[in-house]
């Protein structure tokens, strides 16, 4: 394995300098960074086990070792399942369009990527009842056709994905548009198909972007609230997810049991964080070598 | 074996704007062809057209008797160099090269030994398994030829193939194009705005602006016979003065009036712009000389001297010796003669070449020495 070379800039930085004018700042600001980091993020993950664990670890399994947990858990999985996937599908052909074509509406649809953001979950469970509800838009119709949404899994898999849709496509539009049309303009003229650009070319040169937008559109489908426990009608064993599941069992008491299923949302968290590390450990080489073009450019 | 490329009478608007109007050319087998113009001239749309990443709004495009229009880019048998390089950024250099072998399904071996022809080719074998971003300047351009010639094109397009590079790394690509080019023999078109690149590497120029050829010639051709002012303007700096002929006599115009002759030409008597390259303004020190050294600078072998007289400016390059030799300084008074020029019309059309005055070659003759 080869030395990698410091990049040049490193020893170009006046350091010295800047660090004689202002000797405590680094240490003031790292010092702050970690304060917060540490009571914000690390300090609540330790509660949630320590907590989750508090009566001991057979309480704990016991907690866990039950059929609607076990559901929850099913459904917390399966609706990331379905959402991620078609949020994906979704992100990249936005993406496609937008850095691709000039077209009329197309500020427009950048916009609407947006509007799961501006909007409160509730209220996006809420737009989804008046929809699809008993007395909603589409209710007769779907009531005629045998077609349950809300209070089912078809409703809450539409809240997840209506909240997490711009999770991938805020991730690679940017990308996509910065990094133009020229790779796509070679691949033509060497040859290749549409296809074959699209899962040779496209695909590939967004894909840090799409595994970001990944690992954050699945942690919040798996982690969301606000829309799902409105439309879901929180029927335990049929359809409650991890984190309705964490409400109910706190709202009767179970404070122990709540942070039991806590720490199973903390560690798929954590399982998806590990995901990303050992990826980006992986191709580090090539990692390393699109942040320094980045840095040149 | 090499393709010929016959272009006919090519439109290509975007919107309101028109940028190529009725082009007409034909590229020799195996001819290595500059197209050189300022940005806008519609050079590059003209290379995209023949690579089939666009489409012309009326015309023909032929490579030998073969309709190319009606035929899809992979068809084509094109070879594209990007100006940017367009390298896959995702792909080693291996993998790059390997790109148009692999979306043809040539078996794997196969795509290994053609791949490792190219990378010795372009003398890149050491950094097959590295990324574009890894690489210098040079080196992806060098990638870039070798992806492009993988599939052994009939034709080789290259956008201003050296334009982000620096000097150095410049000279050397430009020889080993060349020689390149010497060894494989493909009809190649490159596209420039830097004249000298196109003379130095090109068999035959073409010059672009505003969507229409200009000119096209051998770089010595064009050179001595410009066919209107915007090309000898285009091809290197010159000295431009307004000017009236009297029998045969060409007259600078200064402060208003008729002033002093600078040369003959056959032109009918009326006014007309002189174009005189610095090198045809030939400088002699001459204590009673009514011109005036007001600038001195080297720019190394070569020395840049601005002259005036009244009101009228010219620059002139001599060599850094004939300086020294000649013991030129600003401020000096000096005899100045133009050895030679060419006269455009007001509508900078029908060019005249513009010969030495007789009598001041000969006062040359009898001068200070």
């Amino acid at each position: 394995m080869a030395v990698k070379a410091q990049p040049i800039e490193t020893f170009l930085v006046a350091k010295p300098d800047r660090d004689k004018a202002f000797p405590w700042g680094k240490t003031v600001l790292i010092a702050t960074a970690l304060l917060f980091m540490a009571l914000f993020l690390l300090l609540p993950l330790l509660i949630v086990f320590s907590e989750a664990l508090s009566a001991g670890i057979s309480e704990y399994i016991d907690a866990l070792d039950d059929p609607n947990i076990a559901s929850a858990i099913g459904i917390t999985l399966l609706i990331a399942a379905i959402a991620v996937p078609a949020n994906v599908v979704f992100g990249v052909i936005a993406a496609w369009c937008i850095a691709r074509f000039e077209f009329s509406g197309r500020n427009l649809l950048i916009t609407l990527i947006d509007l799961p953001f501006s909007i409160s979950p509730v209220v996006a469970g809420l737009l989804e009842v008046l929809l699809f509800g008993l007395n909603g838009l589409l209710g007769p119709w779907l009531s005629n056709h045998n077609i349950q949404i809300i209070f089912a899994l078809p409703g809450m898999v539409i809240a997840t994905t209506f909240v997490t849709f711009p999770f991938v496509a805020r991730e690679i539009i940017p990308l996509a548009q910065e990094q133009g049309n020229d790779e796509e303009e070679a691949a033509v003229t060497l040859g290749a198909s549409g296809l074959q650009i699209f899962w040779r070319v496209s695909l590939p040169k967004l894909r840090w972007g799409l595994l970001y937008g990944v690992l954050l559109c699945n942690a919040r489908a798996m982690g969301e609230f606000g829309a799902v426990s409105v439309v879901s009608g929180k029927i335990f064993g049929l359809t409650d997810t991890l984190s309705l599941a964490v409400e109910s069992l706190y709202d009767s008491y179970e404070i122990q049991a709540a942070f039991a299923v806590a720490s199973l949302l903390a560690m798929l968290a954590l399982v998806t964080l590990v995901l990303k590390a050992a990826l980006e450990w992986r191709h580090r080489d090539e990692l390393h070598a699109m942040r320094r073009k980045k840095a040149a450019t | 074996m090499s393709t010929t490329i016959e272009i006919r009478n090519i439109f290509r608007r975007f919107g309101q704007h028109t940028v190529l109007s009725d082009v007409n050319l034909s590229v020799e087998p195996g001819e290595l062809l500059a197209l050189l113009g300022p940005s806008g001239s519609g050079k590059t749309t003209l290379l995209r057209l023949i690579a089939g990443l666009d489409f012309p709004d009326a015309g023909i495009i032929k490579f030998d008797k073969d309709d190319a229009l009606g035929r899809k880019p992979k068809e084509r048998g094109v070879g594209f160099v990007f100006q940017h390089y367009a390298l896959f950024r995702h792909m080693t250099v291996f993998e790059n090269i390997a790109f148009a072998l692999r979306v043809r399904r040539m078996p794997k071996g196969e795509v290994k030994t053609r791949v490792n022809e190219l990378l010795k080719l372009i003398q890149l074998e050491t950094l097959a398994g590295r990324y574009p971003a890894q690489l210098s300047g040079g080196q992806r351009q060098r990638v870039a030829l070798a992806r492009a010639l993988a599939i052994q094109p009939r034709v080789l397009l290259l956008d201003e193939p050296f334009g982000a590079l620096d000097a150095v790394v410049r000279r050397d690509l430009r020889r080993q194009i060349r020689n390149l080019h010497e060894e494989m023999n493909i009809t190649t078109l490159f596209v420039t705005h830097d004249q000298e690149e196109a003379f130095e590497l090109a068999d035959r120029v073409v010059i672009m602006n505003g969507g229409r050829i200009f000119q096209e010639g051998t770089p010595i051709d064009i050179y001595r016979a410009p066919a209107d002012a915007f090309v000898h303007e285009f091809l290197g700096e010159s000295n431009k003065f307004p000017c009236v002929i009297e029998r045969g006599i060409v007259h600078v115009i200064t402060g208003g009036e008729i002033g002093f002759a600078i040369g003959t030409a056959a032109a009918p008597n009326g006014k007309a712009t002189a174009y005189i390259r610095p090198h045809h303004v030939l400088i002699r020190p001459n204590t009673r000389g009514a011109w005036r050294v007001n600038r001195l600078t080297s720019t190394g072998a070569q020395a840049r001297i601005t002259v005036a007289c009244n009101d009228i400016i010219a620059e002139s390059v001599i060599t850094a010796d004939a300086v020294v030799e000649s013991n030129l300084t600003e401020g000096a008074t000096v005899d100045v003669t133009f050895t030679g020029g060419t006269l455009f019309d007001a509508e900078g059309k029908n060019p005249i070449k513009v010969a030495a005055l007789k009598p001041t070659l000969a006062q040359l003759g009898t001068g200070t020495r």
